[in-house]
This record gives C-alpha cells, structure tokens and sequence, in this order.
C-alpha cells in the first residue's frame, strides 16, 4: 500500500470518531536474559477490518544511525514492512522514533495529527511488532470497536519479544 | 557497520562475536549432517557465514583458510577445497576413516590501542604477526587477546571421542554426552574448560536454527556448575549454536558501555545438531 508522507487519507466523512479523540498505547518491552540484548525495533499502527492499513502510528528504530544505517534491519519488521514499511520514505514525520529500553512506554497519539480523526465507525485491530537484533519477532493484535464516540479500552499480550499492551481511545 | 572494516575483519579470519559496531554478527558453520551413515564413502558438507540471523545465509561469507580437521585419530590437517561464495563459504570434506571428527577454527589475536605521535592508533592482529605488534615509542598501550574457537562435530558410521579431546589452551567444550548422539528431550551433558581448569559459574546460550519461521529466537540461557559442568535439554529437533565468553556478562546490559577491556578474553561457539526422537 502506497504511504503518502503527509498520511492524510481521504475518506467519507460519514459518522468518524469525534476530532478530540486521541488514541494512546501503552506497551511492554520485556528485558530478557539473553548473550547480547540490543533494544528491538518496534512498529505500532491501526488496521481496518480488511486489514489494510488505516494510520501508521509509530516505527521505534536506530534513526540517529550514520549514512541512515539503521534503515536497513526495518524490513526485519516483516508485517509492517509488507504493509506500510517497504513503500514508505524514512523519516516519516511524528511517527519515526528512537528505540526505547525494555520496561513500560506509553506513547500517545494525535486523533488528527495521525489521521484516526477521519476513519469511520467500525472494527479495528491495532499491531504492535517488535523485532530484536540477534533475537527473534512477535506480532501482538488488539481488536477494538469504534461506535464514533465514547471511551474504548482493549488489551492483549505478546509471549516473549512484547508482554502486555493497552489500548484506549478518549 | 562499515563496508571496508568488515572486509578487513573477515580477511584476519576474526571470529564476529566481537561486537565492534551497534549491529553484532556472529559467525556460525553449519553441517548438512552431524551423523553420516555410508557404506560406500562418507561425505560432510559445511556452510559457514557470518549474520545475525542465525544460520541465514544473508549478510557475509565466512573465510575456511584456517579450518582444520581433526580425524578419529586424533591427527589434524588443514581443510582444503572450500569455497568463498558472497554470503557463505562452503566445503564438501571426504570423511575416509569411521568415527568423529572434529571441524575447527581457532584464532589468536591481538587487539587495542596506544598512542604513537599525538594520535591515538587502533590496531588489531593474529598474535605473532606484524599486524599485532605495537611500535616503538608507543605510549599508553592497551591490548587484548583473544582467543576464539568455533567449531562443529560429525561421525561416519560410529563413534568415538579421540577427535573430542580438548587441547587444554582457551575455552573449550568437552562433551560428555557425545555431541553427535543428541536427541530431543534426552539430557545433554557438557563441561567448560579455560586452559584446562573446570569454567564455573559460565554463562552460555544455546539457540536453535530457523528462527525465520518460527517468531521467537527461542535462545536458552544457561549457567555451568561449580565443576564446569551443565545438563540441559532442548524442546525441539533443530540445528542448535551454542556461544559463550569469558569474561562473561551481557553485551548490551545497560551501565556497561564503557568497561576497561580485559587482558586476554576467550569465546566459544558451536553448531550442534538435536534429532528428534
């Protein structure tokens, strides 16, 4: 799927969540006992229910690397290099980041900035990938549902690269 | 990690699991067998690469100028005939007598640093050789050896253990169990030596093949006794590596970026293989 840099998406704009609405996530990077532990690269973003992409949220990645070295492992994020990754432009705007330390993040995200402020009422699924240097991948899926209004919490949990994430939408 | 400074590595034949950049690659061989049953003549082929992926041949051959072999005898000879490909070197090796063999590759260098002329120099060498040697005049010299062993194991037709004998110089794996007689869910023995004294309280991974896959790295931490000695199992039949260093301790653990660099380091890595049952 094409990423355009600015992310706007154009779409009816029939019953959408409500502009104030802002979408944060809060994720857990496990510290693991392993030969050589480097801080995994992370992908965060919205899919509708035919799994399409609907809003990048954010890639966690070596982005202060020389001559953009760091670029390279992005594909090691193989769903959200498939998806959005493969065709995008790095740095992307207010969604490239630094990678984080294994501990709790939470990270908040613009209802507008991230364009989640135009998508219909309907089924989503946030992903939430990590992939460790000399380690391994997970992908974690949380199901929410937007009525167009109204608080939403989801949760769900990975098993080894990723333990417990949060959704909520207010 | 930059182009010219990998090339300079894999030409010194130096083992990669130095992390000398953010992004680590650790050498590996791999065996298409471990246990070659043939009547009529028994052949073992090696891939050997260096990723960091493990056993995915994508990023750089690894050089087998200096593999040797060591016969059911115990005689060692210089492998010869491999070839060096773009991202794996690969060696079809005739194994004429019954028995274990062992394929090795051990290197000694010299790495560090000192200041000659207002300039602080890096150098890193094979002991013994004019890249290792530290010129006059030089001031606040730093230098490390280390000492690097990787190797893998394969029998024709049956087993023995001459070729498993250690040297009693590095650290080195005696296996207890033999190394290719492993099976899923069967404990595997092994024991740790440093230049011949038991390696205790060393810690070690051992981390399956294929990872691609199968999602999780799958890596197990493991720990040696008091006597140097470890009884694991693995959940699974796979290509296993098996890597360890000492002096020890995580890479990457937070708070250790900037540690003295030890006089003399050692690391050990291994390519096993587990059957299933």
């Amino acid at each position: 799927m094409k990423l355009s840099h600015s992310l706007a998406l154009t779409l009816p704009l029939a019953s959408s969540w409500a502009a104030a609405a802002d979408l944060s996530v809060k994720f857990e990077l496990p510290r693991l006992n392993v030969a050589e532990y480097h801080k995994p690269y992370v992908a965060l973003w919205v899919e509708k229910s035919d799994q399409a992409v609907a809003a990048n949220l954010a890639v966690l990645y070596d982005l202060k690397m020389k001559n953009k070295e760091g670029e390279k492992w992005l594909k090691d994020l193989r769903s959200w290099w498939r998806k959005a990754g493969r065709d995008a432009t790095m740095p992307i705007d207010g969604v490239s980041g630094a990678t984080r330390a294994p501990g709790t993040h939470t990270m908040k995200f613009d209802g507008a900035k991230t364009g989640l402020d135009k998508l219909p009422a309907g089924d989503y699924t946030l992903v939430v990938e990590a992939s460790r240097e000399s380690g391994g991948r997970e992908v974690v899926k949380v199901p929410f549902t937007w009525t167009g209004k109204g608080k939403v919490e989801a949760t769900a949990s990975g098993k080894d690269e990723l333990g417990a994430i949060a959704l909520q939408i207010q | 990690m930059q182009l010219h400074r990998l090339t300079k590595t894999i030409a010194l034949g130096l083992i990669a699991g130095l992390s000398f950049s953010a992004h680590a690659h650790n050498a590996w061989l791999l065996p298409n067998a471990t246990m070659v049953d043939s009547k009529k003549e028994a052949w073992v082929s090696l891939d050997a690469g260096i990723s960091n992926q493990l056993f995915e041949f994508n990023h750089a051959a690894l050089r087998l100028d200096n593999l040797m072999v060591t016969d059911p005898d115990g005689n060692t000879t210089k492998a010869e005939g491999a070839v060096l490909g773009k991202f794996r070197s690969t060696l079809d090796l005739r194994l004429p007598k019954d028995g274990t063999y062992r394929l090795a590759i051990v290197n000694n260098n010299v790495m560090g640093s000192y200041k000659l002329n207002g300039e602080t120099k890096r150098f890193r060498g094979a002991q013994g050789t004019p890249g290792a040697e530290i010129p006059a005049g030089a001031t606040d010299v730093q230098t490390t050896q280390v000492q690097t062993r990787l190797e893998t194991f394969v029998s024709a037709n049956k087993m023995n253990e001459t070729a498993l004998k250690p040297t009693g110089s590095g650290l080195e794996l005696v296996p207890v169990t033999h190394p290719t007689d492993l099976r899923v869910g069967e404990p595997i023995k092994f024991r740790f030596q440093i230049d011949g004294k038991p390696a205790a309280n060393l810690a070690f991974s051992v981390t399956p093949g294929t990872a691609k896959y199968r999602g999780s790295s799958g890596e197990q931490r493991l720990t040696t006794d008091a006597k140097g000695e470890v009884t694991f199992t693995v959940p699974a039949a796979n290509m296993y590596w098996l890597n360890t260093s000492f002096p020890g301790g995580e890479r990457g653990a937070p708070g250790q970026a900037q540690q003295p660099a030890p006089a003399k380091r050692y690391t050990y890595a291994a390519t096993f293989e587990v059957l299933p049952q």
